[in-house]
Parts: C-alpha cells; sequence; structure tokens
C-alpha cells in the first residue's frame, strides 16, 4: 500500500539500446486488467514477452496508519472480530493477528474499491440466490453498515457504542446480524453484512501474512497448515505422521535470516 | 559518426592516444571489455529471423554456395548482434555495451548504402581477417575479428554470398556513443598493435579431423573465447587462461575447460551436443547470451559439427582449482531454509533438479563457478530457456528480487554453492546489493510482513 | 469505423485451450491464423510464478486470474417467473481471462465420457422405457465414443495426462477403471501417488467391492516430454492447483503444452486486448465474412477470414452466436430454436468427513489427486426403480487445504467464536471432503438467453442464464451422496456429514466452472446449433468449440472431451472443409 505505483512492475530499467517493445509490452500488460479499456491491442508472434526481473508480485500491507477505517470503525471492527475469533491458548484472536489491519489494508484497496464488482443499475432486490446486488462498493458497504448497527445498538442501549457492550450481548448482537434479525436503517440488511464480514474475517486470519493478517503465521501454526512451501513429494506416502515443515509465508520465515 | 582511419598518421600521434586509453582504463580501474551483456532479445524475437535462417533456400545458379554461406553465417552467430530488438534480419543497430560506451552492430543486410550490398570479396575478407572495413576502416573488436581472422577465404566469401541474399533494409544504425579518444578510430591502432595479429587457422595434424574442425569453429566462427576467456585491462583474450570462464557486466560465462567443478569436466560429449542442439541437458539450460548463441546459432548446426565442437570442448586441460575455505555455518543454516521453501518447486530437494526441464544443482557448474555473479544474477532477476526447434518451451526461472533480502540471496547462493558435494567460494551480500542496483530491480518486501 | 485487418484463413476468437488447439493443428496444416483475444497476455514466471503463486487470497478470493464480472458479467435467475439480475460477485462459477484462459487455473482432472454418454437419450429409454427420461430435453451426441477415441489420445499425449488404464483395446487392466470405454494407448505418465485420504478411500471402495482408481491427473507424476517438444515437470504437491496457476510447469494448460510451440509458427499472430463484439455475415446471412473487435483503447476493427471459430469460453460462445443473430434462439415457451438451449451445469455434492485418529495432511495435494470410483456414474449401475438417472463419480480428492476455503467444523458447529475455533484447529489435518461429481441433464426451462434489461459494456445485451436444478439431478446427488457417505464411514471417519446439493440453485456459493450446452451438436439443424464438426449448420464456414457443444454434462469433468472434439473439429477442416470451403460437411 502507498507504494510507488512504478515499483508494481519490478522491472528492471531498459538499457538504452533496442527498443525492447517487448519488455515493455508484458509490464504493460501487467496495469491492463481484462476487459478493461486503457490501451491498444498487442501483437506477438514468435513468442510470448517475458524479461528477466519481470514479475506481478503482490502487494504487502505496509505499515503505517489506517487507510481507510476511521476512529469509530476501527473500535467497532476490533471488538467485533476479537468475538468471530477470540483469543485462546491456541492461537491469537482475530485483532491480535492483525485482522482489522487486513480489512483496512483491504477497504482502502481495489477489494473496497470494487474492483471485481459488477456495480452498475439498474438495482434491484434479488432473491437470496441472486447473490450481492447493492449498488456499494465493499468500501461503501463497510462504512454505511457499521453506521446503520451503531445506530440500532445506541437505541437499544443507551446510547453505547458496540465496543462498550458486555462480550455476551456482543455475541448475542453478532447472531442477529448473522440470522438477519437485526434490523438496520438503510439499504443494507444486516445479514448480507454479517456474510461479508465473517468471510473478510477469515481472509484476513488465513491469508498470507503479507496482507496484515495471521501475523507470524500464527494462524497457520494453530491448525497446521505450512503456507507457502512448495515441495512436499517427500512427505506424500508418509501416512499419519507429521511433516516436519515450519510455516512460511510468501516473504519467508524467521529461519531464513541468519541466526 | 566515426572518423575514417587518416592517411597520415604519425607515431607520435597513436603514443598520445595509447596514452590515453591507458589513462582512462586506468580511471575506470576495471576491466574493458569490447563484448557485454546485451539484452537477451526473447522476449521480443525480430520477427522472421528464426525463418530467414531456416527456411528452404530455393535452387538456383548459386545455391549451394549461398546455402553454405548461411550456414556459416549461422556458425558465426552473426544474427544475435547483427538484428536488434524488433528489427528486420540482418539490419543491426543492436547496441553492444561496452564500459566506455555504446558501440552499435552494423546492417548486413544487401542493402547498398547502409549494407554490404556494394563489398567485395576482398573487402568483406579484409574485414573479418584484418578487422578494417572499406575506406581502411578500423572496425571496433565488438566485431570478434580477433577470432574471425582464421576463417578462410573461402568461407569468408560464401558467408558474403549469402549476405548478399539477405532482402536490403535501408537501416542505417544509430552513431557509436563513445567518448574521446575512443571515439577516434586510429585509437584502434594501438589495441591492435597490442593484442592483435592476423592470421590463418592453424591445424594441429597430431589430432583427429574432428578435433581440427572443432577448433577451426570454435576459434574462429563461433568466437567462444570473446565470452568465456579472461581479458586483460585492454580488453584482450589472455591466451594463457583460454575458455577458463569470465565475468561479462553482470554475468559470468562459464568455464568450458575439463574441470569437473567450474568446466564442462563431468559433461559428456553428447551432453555438450544436446545443450548446443535443444539448448538444455542434464547439466544445464541455456539462457540470456548463451540462450541466444544455441537459438540462433548451434541449434542449427549439424550433429557432425556440434560433436566436433564437443570433441575440442572436451581437450581443453582443466583449469586450476581455486581453494575455498568452509564457508560460515551461519550461512549455510539460514540458505539451507531459503533453499527448502523457495527453489525445491523445481530444483528439488537435495538440488536434484530435474534434467533437462530445470537444472539439478548438485554438481552444477553454473552454480560452482568462481565468479558468483551469475547464480547472483539468476537468483535476483531470473532467466528463460532458450527456446529451440526441437524445444520450443521457454521455462524460466522467475525473479526473486522482490521476495529475498540481499543477505537471503547470498545465503541461498552460498549454500547451493557449497551443499551436495559442491565447493565455491562464499557470497558477500554486499555484492548482490551492488548487482540488485546495477539490474535496477526491486528492494524485496519488509520483512516484518511475514 | 472500423479499420479493415489483412485478411487470414481462420479467425479464432478466444485463446485458451480450444483456441490454442485449433491454432496448432490449423498452423501445421499451413493456414494463416489469427487468434484474437479479450484480455492479456499471460506467462508463468510473470503471473503465477513459484514465488509467489501460492497466495489463496489474491488468486482465490480477489480473482486475480479470472473474468472479471465488472467488465464482463451476465445475469441470471433461477426460473423464468423471476427477474434476472446481474451476477455482481463471481462466486458459483470462476471462468478465466486471458490467454490460455481457465486452463490456467484448472485443476488438471482429464475424462473421458463413457459409451453411453454418446447416445444418452436412446440409452436410457431402451433399458428404463421412455418415461425415465420425461421431463428431460435429453439428445443424442451425433458421434460415437469411437469416433472421438483418437482425439482423446492426442489430447493426452499433448497433456502428457498421469493414471492407470482400465481397458486398453477391449483388454481389463488392473487397477484402473473398469466402466471405462476402450484406449487405444496407456496413460503417457504413471498415476499419482496417493496421500492418506485418498488411500483411505481407496481402501474403503475396494473393501466394499467398489472399484477403485486413481484420478487421470494433468499434474504430472513425472517430467514428461510432449510430441510438440513442449515440456513438463513433475508435480511437487503445492496444493494450488484449482483457482491458481501453476508455478512449476507440472500442470498441463496451453501456456505449458501448446503455445510456446504454435507462436513459432510464422502463420500465427496472437492479438490480445482485442474484444470480439459480433461475427459479420454476408447479406444472406449464409457466410461469415469475419469479426469485428475492439481493442482496449476503444478502437473497432474488422478482421476478415475464411474461417471464424468461436473459441471462448461456453458462455462467451452463446452470447456472440445470440447478439450475431445465427442460429434460432430458444423459446422455452414454444420450445422451438437452438441456441441457448439445453443450458446444464455440473450436479456436485460432498460428503465431510472428520477423523479424531488420523493425520490426514491435507495440504499435500494436486488438482487431481484422487482415488475416484466409477460404480455410481452414467448408468455404469442399475436405475430401475430408482426414479432418476445419471449419477456421479465419487473422489476421495484432495486437492490441497487452502485455510479460507477449507478449514471444516462439523454439523452443529458455529461458524465463529472459540467453539468454532477450537474446532478449526482440531480438524485442519484430520478432515476432508469426498467429492460427488454429478451428471447435469437438461430441462426446458434452463436455458440461456439475451437479457432484456442489461447491456455490456458495449451496449450489447447481457447474456441471461435461467438455471435450477431438475428435480432428476437432485434425486442423484442424494442417491449418489449416500454412496459416498457409507465409504466415508467404512474409512473410519468418526463424523460423517453428507451435503448432497440441493436446491434452488444459488449463484453464491462456489460449486464448480462447468457451465455447458447453448451451442450444442446435433444430428440436424432442427435439435441442434451445429454439426459433430462442430460446425454451424447456418453458417457453414464459422466453428464452435467448447463445453456449449454438450447437449447434456455427464458425470465428468468437461475438459477432456471439449478437447477431444476440438481436435476432430481441427482435423474435419483440415481434412476435408478446406477441399471444399464453404460447404457443409454434414447435410443438413
Amino acid at each position: 500500500m502507498g507504494q510507488d505505483p512504478g515499483r508494481r512492475v519490478n522491472r528492471r530499467e531498459l538499457l538504452t539500446f533496442g527498443a525492447a517493445l517487448g519488455a515493455a509490452g508484458a509490464a504493460e500488460a501487467l496495469s491492463v486488467h481484462d476487459g478493461m479499456l486503457g490501451g491498444p491491442s498487442r501483437e506477438y508472434t514468435n513468442t510470448l514477452p517475458w524479461d528477466d526481473g519481470l514479475t506481478d508480485e503482490p502487494e504487502g500491507a505496509g505499515g503505517g496508519s489506517w487507510l481507510y477505517l476511521n476512529a469509530g470503525e476501527v473500535s467497532f471492527l476490533t471488538a467485533a472480530v476479537d468475538r468471530l475469533i477470540p483469543a485462546d491458548p491456541a492461537g491469537p484472536s482475530a485483532s491480535e493477528a492483525g485482522v482489522v489491519v487486513f480489512i483496512d489494508r483491504q477497504l482502502a484497496g481495489d477489494y473496497g474499491n470494487g474492483e471485481h464488482f459488477y456495480l452498475e443499475g439498474p438495482w434491484q432486490k434479488g432473491t437470496d440466490t441472486q447473490g450481492y446486488q447493492s449498488r456499494f462498493t465493499p468500501a461503501q458497504f463497510y462504512r454505511h453498515a457499521i453506521e446503520a448497527i451503531e445506530q440500532a445498538v445506541g437505541r437499544s442501549e443507551n446510547g453505547k457504542a458496540f465496543k462498550d457492550m458486555a462480550s455476551e450481548k456482543q455475541d448475542a448482537l453478532l447472531k442477529q446480524m448473522e440470522s438477519g434479525d437485526l434490523k438496520l436503517d438503510g439499504p443494507i440488511t444486516s445479514k448480507s453484512f454479517f456474510a461479508m464480514f465473517l468471510q473478510n474475517v477469515l481472509e484476513g486470519y488465513f491469508s498470507d501474512p503479507i496482507y496484515g493478517g495471521n501475523k507470524d503465521g500464527a494462524a497457520w501454526k494453530m491448525i497446521g497448515f505450512p503456507g507457502a512451501h512448495y515441495d512436499y513429494s517427500e512427505w506424500v506416502t508418509a501416512y499419519n505422521q507429521p511433516v516436519p515443515v515450519q510455516t512460511v509465508g510468501l516473504r519467508g520465515r524467521p529461519g531464513w535470516e541468519r541466526g | 559518426m566515426s572518423a575514417a582511419w587518416p592517411r597520415s598518421f604519425t607515431g607520435r600521434t597513436i603514443l598520445v592516444i595509447a596514452a590515453l586509453i591507458l589513462l582512462l582504463v586506468l580511471i575506470s580501474a576495471g576491466t574493458w571489455l569490447w563484448f557485454s551483456a546485451n539484452e537477451p532479445k526473447f522476449s521480443d524475437p525480430p520477427p522472421g529471423l528464426l525463418s530467414i535462417l531456416t527456411e528452404p533456400i530455393p535452387e538456383g545458379p548459386n545455391a549451394d554456395l549461398i546455402r553454405r554461406g548461411r550456414y556459416l553465417t549461422i556458425a558465426g552467430d552473426c544474427a544475435s548482434c547483427h538484428t536488434r530488438r524488433g528489427g528486420r534480419p540482418f539490419e543491426g543497430g543492436l547496441g553492444l555495451q561496452t564500459p566506455f560506451g555504446i558501440i552499435y552492430s552494423a546492417n548486413l543486410t544487401s542493402d547498398r548504402d547502409n549494407g554490404i550490398g556494394a563489398w567485395t570479396p576482398e573487402q568483406f575478407f579484409n574485414a573479418l581477417h584484418n578487422g578494417a572495413a572499406p575506406g581502411n576502416k578500423r572496425l571496433y573488436p565488438a566485431l570478434p575479428y580477433p577470432h574471425f581472422t582464421i576463417v578462410s577465404r573461402a568461407d569468408t566469401d560464401a558467408i558474403l554470398a549469402y549476405l548478399k541474399t539477405v532482402p536490403p533494409v535501408h537501416y542505417a544504425q544509430p552513431g557509436n556513443r563513445l567518448p574521446f579518444p575512443v571515439d577516434i578510430r586510429a585509437s584502434l591502432i594501438a589495441w591492435n598493435a597490442l593484442n592483435f595479429s592476423p592470421h590463418a587457422f592453424q591445424g594441429n595434424s597430431a589430432m583427429s579431423a574432428q578435433w581440427n574442425r572443432g577448433a577451426y569453429l570454435v576459434e574462429g566462427l563461433e568466437h567462444c573465447g570473446a565470452c568465456h576467456t579472461p581479458k586483460n585491462v585492454l580488453g584482450a583474450e589472455l591466451n594463457n587462461q583460454a575458455y577458463r570462464g569470465a565475468a561479462i557486466e553482470n554475468w559470468v560465462a562459464p568455464d568450458l575447460t575439463g574441470n569437473p567443478r567450474t568446466g564442462l569436466g563431468r559433461w559428456s560429449s553428447n551432453d555438450i551436443v544436446q545443450y548446443l542442439q535443444t539448448g538444455r541437458n542434464a547439466h544445464a539450460n541455456a539462457s540470456g547470451l548463451m540462450g541466444e548463441v544455441v537459438a540462433y546459432s548451434t541449434s542449427l548446426l549439424s550433429d557432425s559439427d556440434l560433436l566436433a565442437i564437443a570433441a575440442y570442448l572436451k581437450s581443453l586441460p582443466a583449469s586450476p582449482t581455486l581453494s575455498s575455505g568452509a564457508p560460515d555455518a551461519a550461512a549455510m543454516r539460514a540458505g539451507s531454509a531459503i533453499f527448502f521453501d523457495a527453489c525445491t518447486a523445481c530444483h528439488l530437494a537435495g538440488g536434484k533438479g530435474q534434467p533437462g526441464m530445470f537444472p539439478p544443482l548438485q554438481g552444477s557448474n553454473v552454480a560452482q563457478q568462481d565468479d558468483p555473479t551469475g547464480v547472483i544474477h539468476l537468483i535476483l532477476a531470473g532467466t528463460r530457456t532458450a527456446p529451440t526447434r526441437s524445444r520450443p518451451g521457454f521455462q524460466s526461472m522467475p525473479s526473486f528480487a522482490w521476495k529475498l533480502s540481499d543477505q537471503e540471496v547470498a545465503d541461498v547462493a552460498t549454500y547451493i554453492r557449497n551443499s551436495w558435494g559442491n565447493r565455491a567460494p562464499p557470497v558477500d551480500a554486499r555484492r548482490v546489493a551492488k548487482l540488485r542496483s546495477k539490474l535496477k530491480l526491486t528492494q524485496p518486501l519488509a520483512s516484518d510482513q511475514r | 469505423m472500423a479499420k479493415t485487418m489483412p485478411k487470414v484463413d481462420v479467425v479464432l476468437v478466444g485463446f485458451g485451450w480450444t483456441g490454442a488447439i485449433l491454432a496448432q493443428q490449423l498452423c501445421d496444416a499451413g493456414l494463416t491464423v489469427v487468434a484474437l483475444e479479450r484480455a492479456a497476455v499471460r506467462t508463468t514466471p510473470l503471473n503465477w510464478a513459484t514465488t509467489f503463486d501460492q497466495d489463496e487470497l489474491r488468486y482465490m478470493w480477489r480473482h486475480h486470474l479470472f473474468q472479471n464480472v465488472r467488465y464482463s458479467t451476465l445475469t441470471f435467475r433461477n426460473n423464468v417467473n423471476q427477474a434476472a439480475l446481474p451476477m455482481r460477485h463471481l462466486g458459483s462459477f470462476l471462468p478465466g481471462t486471458g490467454v490460455g484462459g481457465a486452463g490456467i487455473h484448472w485443476n488438471g482432472q482429464i475424462w473421458r465420457w463413457l459409451e453411453t454418454d454418446f447416445k444418452l437419450k436412446s440409452h436410457n429409454e431402451t433399458r428404463y422405457g421412455k418415461q425415465s427420461t420425461a421431463g428431460l430435453t435429453l439428445q443424442d451426441m451425433p458421434l460415437s465414443y469411437g469416433e472421438l477415441e483418437p482425439y482423446y489420445d492426442l489430447f493426452d499425449r499433448i497433456c502428457g495426462t498421469s493414471g492407470q488404464a482400465g481397458n486398453l483395446k477391449g483388454a481389463k487392466q488392473a487397477g484402473g477403471n473398469p466402466f471405462e470405454a476402450e484406449r487405444s494407448a496407456p496413460y503417457p505418465t504413471p498415476p499419482l501417488p496417493m496421500t492418506y485420504g485418498p488411500k483411505l478411500f481407496e481402501q474403503a471402495a475396494a473393501s466394499m467391492g467398489l472399484h477403485p482408481f486413481p484420478h487421470p491427473a494433468g499434474n504430472l507424476s513425472q517430467a514428461y516430454t510432449n510430441p510438440l517438444g513442449m515440456q513438463l515437470g513433475k508435480c511437487t504437491f503445492c496444493g494450488f492447483c484449482e483457482k491458481f496457476g501453476c508455478g512449476n510447469y507440472s500442470k498441463a494448460s496451453p501456456q505449458t503444452t501448446l503455445i510456446p510451440y504454435i507462436l513459432t509458427k510464422p502463420n500465427f499472430e496472437l492479438r490480445t486486448e482485442a474484444e470480439v463484439l459480433k461475427v459479420e455475415r454476408t447479406p444472406d446471412g449464409r457466410h461469415a465474412t469475419g469479426v469485428t473487435y475492439i481493442d482496449s483503447g476503444g478502437a473497432e476493427y474488422f478482421q476478415p477470414a475464411e474461417i471464424v471459430a468461436l473459441t471462448a469460453y461456453q458462455l462467451h460462445n452463446v452470447h456472440l452466436m445470440l447478439v450475431s443473430g445465427i442460429g434460432q434462439p430458444y423459446d422455452p415457451a414454444t420450445g422451438k430454436g437452438v441456441v441457448g438451449k439445453n443450458y446444464c451445469y455440473q450436479t456436485v455434492s460432498s460428503v465431510d468427513l472428520f477423523f479424531d485418529d488420523k493425520l490426514l495432511n491435507p495440504f499435500i495435494g494436486a488438482g487431481a489427486l484422487a482415488s475416484v470410483i466409477d460404480d455410481y456414474n452414467g448408468d455404469n449401475f442399475d436405475h430401475s426403480g430408482l426414479g432418476f438417472i445419471g449419477g456421479a463419480y465419487i473422489a476421495g480428492m484432495v486437492t490441497g487445504a487452502r485455510p479460507i476455503e477449507m478449514v471444516r467444523v462439523p454439523d452443529g458447529v458455529p461458524k465463529w467464536g472459540l467453539e468454532w475455533k477450537r474446532a478449526a484447529a482440531k480438524y485442519f489435518l484430520r478432515s476432508m471432503s469426498l467429492s460427488v461429481h454429478g451428471s447435469s441433464y437438461p430441462q426446458a426451462g434452463n436455458y440461456l438467453s439475451l437479457d432484456p434489461t442489461y447491456k455490456d459494456q458495449f451496449g450489447r445485451p447481457m447474456l441471461r442464464m435461467t438455471f435450477d436444478f431438475p428435480e432428476n439431478d437432485l434425486k442423484m446427488a442424494s442417491y449418489c451422496t449416500d454412496r459416498a457417505a457409507e465409504i466415508g464411514k467404512k474409512m473410519g471417519a468418526s463424523l460423517v456429514h453428507p451435503k448432497a446439493r440441493k436446491g434452488p440453485y444459488d449463484i453464491k456459493p462456489y460449486q464448480t466452472t462447468h457451465n455447458v450446452g447453448g451451442t450444442m451438436m446435433g444430428e440436424s439443424a432442427n435439435d441442434s446449433a451445429v454439426n459433430k464438426y462442430s460446425q454451424s449448420w447456418d453458417v457453414p464456414n464459422l466453428f464452435v468449440t467448447g463445453a456449449g457443444l454438450y447437449p447434456q454434462n455427464p458425470g465428468y469433468n468437461p475438459t477432456g472431451t471439449l478437447a477431444a472434439l476440438a481436435f476432430l473439429t481441427a482435423d474435419a477442416i483440415k481434412s476435408h472443409y478446406i477441399k471444399a470451403p464453404g460447404a457443409p460437411l454434414v447435410t443438413a
């Protein structure tokens, strides 16, 4: 996040000679999304372009302050994610694992901006089987939904915010959201928000640590997932035995450093 | 562009120029390479280049001569340098980097103004044998005339006969970008005086005809030493270290001698043939500049010539083995962890590799070159295996620049160079940092994102 | 004003598996071929390198390799009484985009149909009577298994498929699928080794008198060089096949088996960021003159060609037929028309298994790593009295264990909270799912058409999908899922939770990217859009490939058959069509 857009394409600058159209073409191909309008068609004969050093590597979450969420939203989410995944001796709570940071980075980026959503009208309420029918991007969806939930909480809890409720009451409210029984002002149903929210919490808890959640691979360690290890050839037929592979993310593990 | 060779040239001028060259050499305090790493063209190969090198030549008055000429042009790998990226075959214009600047390859098409359309066989022979173009214009040894000098007159005649059939392209290459005094071709007099004497091929009657043919090709048209032989400070090859491997900017051209660790000691003649023919064998894959050599030259040669090349290379005495101490245990531990997670997808546990597909690292001569630049380069930037007619795929090693820190690259390189019986000097993170910066590659994601 | 490009022999619309197959075959035959691909070039080191391809969030949940609905989607409803609404987010199926198409992120499950699948309607009616197919608009294929076999075999050799033959030239082979039709050759590479879960399945199924065999796999058990010289490496069981690209060249894909070879051909050109809007025709409508396409900068082009081949994904091929006005659109009210008819899916069910005493390590996986039984597929079992036809293969399959998608908890455990967390931690390494991969048969109300309300980014009506599971298929799912649960119990699972597919069809949760039908092949223009050579009845120089050709979907993954049909089409063009261009290869 917040990285120089030029860094997205990890290519060495082209040396001064030669037109180097292939490399430029491959680099531009990265910036063209499927079906998006943006540039002329490209022609390829002989081979597909790729140059040494070029990769479409993932962007990390980066450090620093909140990129999308406001203070109230951070409080709500911190309290709520820890009810969905509380701390216990086996593993961290969702917020301890960085899930709120993860959600913030996701909402500030392509996902939050609805890059892979169709949001054009006309809009109608559909059947459950027709899926997402909101006009909101996920970022807008969160903003409106959290505001509506806090309003509902305020009404029923004498002006309290969600974070100040007792955990049993928080759980009860989340269950009402899950079932859709919690009625919200505005166009968003509590059920549809809960579905998106729970999915994003699981994403943050179990995705690669580079995205801000699953700090130190703790969620993977808890369940026994080795992560981004690539070669299990030696253990395919080692039945009913633990696999001695340490949990590793795309950016490695502590054992990669000299110790 | 370049000045023609002045008619009246005094000894004093030569001395001045020689002195200036020496001065520049001292200032640059580096090696002065004529031949340097230009961009491999696989990601954007010149349209039609392979076709022009392979399509049948129709019957006609000089068909046999032209066919032989094209074959020799292929043996000289002329197309690789004399075709710019995306350009038409043989139109030149590819920039060859030297520490002093850029030299652009010439147009070899039959165009009369900018190509060789108006050249006589004598003029062409003079260029390859003496390094002098018509008008007695000295050529930069970016054209490897110190090798081409042994090419026979019959062969240069055939090459010219072929080039005259290449469709004319009226393209003129840009002017070289060289500083004074190197931009004055007269400076080459001094260079030649020190480093070059024209000569014919000297066979060795004690050796087989096959070996002699191999020597003629390796020393001459294929000009293998241009990359694989270490150079003196003036960029001339050191004959007493022939084929022992050399740094070419940001890469290493490996040792080709019989050294079993760094050279071809563990390769059979058939391994060499297979590598040159298909771009891959049980030991290594050809990529980068060597990939071009394979794609546009060796993969198109006859079996008998490839066997001859192999016979000659297999006769090269082994280079001396540098002794290197045991690597740092902490580096090996870290390197082992990185290798286990990041490299085994293709190279498999134990560095076994998948012969012909992904090179084994155990016993790899590429991995064990004394100079680690090539290994660092491969890890940082990745590379693409040369596609050839029989193996059109281009499986690639991806770039690790975004994923591994300088220290991590150094440690995994040290590990690869010192495991499974491999032995080579350890790699220092500062070298990785330097190459990362020279190649303008990205910095890795911060390691707190793990 | 569209710019006219130089005329070619063949223009291909879409460059995934079938586009690559036609390109390879037709370029080798000397035809000039241009492939138009709407999205970008994609390569292994650039787009799914080993250094970053094991990224569940980015690829699976953020759709990095999938069709982006923001720019290309469809509308959906369960039945004709509903208003169709846009699919605003991908879910149930995940089509690809860009060079290689869905052939990049597929699992590599390579199947052939049963002999009876080629004559499904007549076979069932002969064996079980006319009433057995009532309510279903089944149709026989216009060709037999035997006609397609050489092309099935060719696709296996292109991919290097790993597997164990069960029927070699009529001779049953131990360890293979005893129900399969005759193969002319063994699989090019040996079967994948089984991990623990599949091994338990194999042992349980065998002990029950069923016939387990290794799933045929495009994830290779060993390095392989195909007849074009393309090389594949060996699978290292990283567990990221479906929804992901393969970083180490061990999964067969257009990129690993065909495209680099095709690109060496001087008579081939690939043009990307070129989205075809319409097939253009002569005024009488009987001859395609080429296609109009738009580049990503919005400029329009006309590409003239002697042959137009629609080689995009099934949904897009149907859409292009409809927006180009080729063939009569299907109308469910009258039953008339063929284009869009017999849209089918795949009826996928599962059985979750939880073990208390077995460590399955399900993160060790491959897209087609499974032990399978075919005993309950197609008509491999007696359907008398069952009240349905069709069936499913049942697989103890472990493609990997990407945790966002695959953390499983037993029924009754909440979806979140401490109890969920404890169950997730307990069972991640000790659970697996049996796959019940069922047939999908057509009914009159399931079809594809143009949407009356929603337009795509180019102003064309969107494709509209009307689909729900037929009663027949839900009964089949229930029956076969029960059979799978029996195997699960025999495997020693402490908890066995069957999840038979239930209606209504829901477009949200991922099920499978096996959308078929809509441009089906058949015996005559009355009952189909194309003949057995995939040649349009109405426009004889138009060919259509892909799973749209299927009149119904047997209980198998569609890629093997659609690839074989593409090879057959190419052969027909090379051997027959070009001798009399423009003529129908089958007299209507």
